[in-house]
């Protein structure tokens, strides 16, 4: 299995192969392939209930999958828990805000940072040198997401207390605390008012320009066809069109998707 | 800063008292609640860190003092082997360290169980188990005497420069070492929660996908927590056998573990002062009231306090007054300066 991917495996983060999902009786995803290269930012679309999410959850381990394949960098997710995936480097943000509430936002981004810290039991009871100065870098990484971000005047607030738009910004900072090479954002935008979403999209920018390849889940057609490299369309857990931004915008059948049938629009 | 000089003034206090409270009684009274206070706060890291409801922590409490009495008392068992197992009389301290490792073992083996059911068949989960370790105790009179109890349990004992080695039989003797495990536990599990173990045990109670999704291990998290949790327990229980000096299988009752849970409850679970503030309060209460109160409305005062604070305080009395002091003064909120390492 890893002799067909090797070569593939260069340039090609994700690879998912007929990908299927049966859910009881209902198909939400029926055999979708795609691959997000190294570098890009590809955009999952479709009208709601179209799969996008249940595809999040296949590949990153928190569903698993009826049918199918996903490689990650050429290695075979199947059967890996989410934890695991994560350290591999594909991380994914969540629709709804999920952040650790009760902590501050400072402490969210240390929490994240968990995989870039070995300190053991023995290491944190006795507070060894070596733990000391892991910490030390930690703390520092952690002010550093904080500045990318730009919620480090907000260090101190506790999570649950920021407005909903810093809480999207904390769920990002939180995606990028365990250092991912493929960031999965499901819906980043979902709710940000227009001067959010654009600074969300510089930021989804930036974070391609650090070397991270980003799938991304989103309603707002304006920044999806403005920051996407390529663009899937999913519609009823099949994939109808893949290409780029602009290819996608003439494909009638997406046009039928997201407008309706002529018929059905007369 | 100032929580920290609070602290010192606390540990001072506690140290010296006997010292300037020359009553046998009351620093006895001081010794089996400083007991219960180091296992609520085990119970307090399983509990206020991770949010598992661990309702059979008496079983670890229980284990540590039996297995303590045990080694220090030897014992001979017939389990089905050519020739009985015998074991002669250890050390106290030894017997002790042995009770701390037994509990920790029993500690992993629960949490490598249970933790495949999370939530209420957790809590079913360790209810059972503490039943089930009651039930032995109960029936092996072979190795546990029953219900006749371990008598004569040899106390524990310290070399002290100048004194030689010396048993710990007085009040106020067995007063500080119950004292000393308590001060070394809080520090091992303050160290354990403000390390990068906390922040992942803090992770799950708060978002456990979100944990997930970040790279935690749920189950190697919960089960080390639950470990370290079962040997302070256990280092609980065995003190309590040595300074008790019997144990019966009364040790594992349900009530025992209803203790600590409203201990950590009304302290504040989650913090680190919650279980001794609240051990402090539900330990000394009932002798408070003892001489005051009939019975019956020692129960009922008791009631009504578990009733006020969950009602006023329904975090506990020590964020509850973190958050009146933060009001206070409003200047402590903006804790930005903490970020320096």
């Amino acid at each position: 299995m890893n002799e067909i991917n090797r070569d593939a495996a260069a340039d090609v983060a994700l690879d998912v192969r007929d990908l299927a999902v049966h859910i009881g009786g209902l198909v939400a995803l029926g055999g979708i392939s795609f691959k997000v290269p190294f570098g890009a930012i590809v955009s999952l679309i479709g009208p709601n209930g179209a799969g996008k999410t249940t595809a999040f959850n296949v590949i990153t381990g928190f569903m698993k999958a009826t049918e199918g394949q996903v490689f990650f960098r050429g290695r075979d997710l199947a059967r890996l828990t989410p934890q695991l995936i994560a350290a591999l480097g594909l991380v994914r943000t969540f629709q709804r805000t999920s952040l650790f509430t009760a902590c501050t936002v400072y402490e969210n981004v240390l929490t994240a940072l968990h995989l870039r810290g070995r300190t053991g039991l023995f290491g944190s009871l006795l507070r060894l040198p070596a733990m000391r100065r892991e910490e030390a870098g930690l703390h520092t990484e952690a002010q550093g997401i904080l500045d990318f971000i730009g919620l480090a005047g907000r260090a101190g607030e506790l999570a649950g207390n920021l407005a909903y738009g810093e809480q999207r910004l904390l769920g990002l900072a939180i995606a990028l605390g365990a250092k991912p090479t493929l960031l999965l954002l499901d819906e980043p935008a979902a709710g940000l008012n227009p001067s959010e979403t654009e600074g969300f999209k510089q930021l989804i920018r930036r974070i391609r320009e650090r070397g991270t390849t980003v799938l991304l889940v989103e309603h707002d057609m304006q920044m999806v066809m403005s920051i996407s490299d390529e663009v899937l369309v999913l519609n009823q857990g099949r994939l109808i069109a893949a290409g780029s931004p602009a290819e996608v915008q003439r494909d009638p059948e997406v046009i039928r998707a997201y407008l309706g049938t002529k018929r059905a629009a007369a | 800063m100032k929580g920290r000089l609070g602290g010192l003034l606390f540990l001072a206090a506690a140290a010296t008292l006997p010292l300037w409270l020359r009553d046998p009684y009351f620093v006895a009274i001081l010794t089996s609640t400083g007991i219960f206070i180091i296992a609520a706060i085990s119970l307090n890291l399983l509990l206020g860190f991770t949010g598992q409801l661990n309702l059979g922590q008496a079983a670890f409490f229980g284990i540590g003092a039996y297995t303590s009495a045990l080694l220090s008392l030897g014992f001979d068992v017939d389990i089905g082997l050519p020739s009985p197992v015998v074991v002669d009389p250890k050390p106290a301290w030894i017997a002790f360290l042995g009770a701390v490792i037994v509990s920790g073992l029993f500690g992993w083996l629960i949490g490598k169980l249970a933790f495949r059911v999370r939530g209420a068949y957790f809590v079913i989960v360790t209810i059972s188990f503490a039943e089930v370790m009651r039930l032995v105790a109960l029936n092996w009179v072979d190795l546990t005497e029953g219900p006749m109890a371990l008598n004569n349990i040899p106390p524990l004992s310290v070399w002290w420069p100048g004194a030689g080695v010396t048993a710990l039989v007085t009040k106020a003797q067995q007063y500080w070492l119950v004292l000393a495990v308590g001060v070394l536990c809080y520090f091992l599990v303050a160290r354990m929660v403000r390390s990068r173990i906390g922040r992942a045990l803090i992770a799950l109670r708060e978002n456990e996908p979100l944990a997930r999704s970040v790279g935690v291990r749920v189950t190697h998290y919960l089960v080390v927590a639950t470990v370290v949790s079962a040997a302070i327990a256990g280092a609980a229980g065995a003190l309590y056998a040595h300074c008790v000096r019997i144990v019966d299988p009364d040790v594992f009752l349900f009530i025992y573990t209803v203790t600590m849970v409203i201990m950590v409850v009304a302290g504040g679970k989650g913090t680190l002062a919650g279980p001794v503030v609240g051990g402090l309060i539900f330990g000394l209460m009932p002798q408070a009231l003892r001489g005051t109160a009939p019975p019956e409305v020692q129960w009922v005062i008791y009631g009504v306090g578990i009733i006020l604070i969950v009602f006023f305080l329904p975090r506990g009395i020590v964020p509850g007054f973190a958050d009146l002091a933060r009001l206070g003064l409003p200047r402590a909120r903006s804790r930005t300066a903490r970020v320096a390492p």
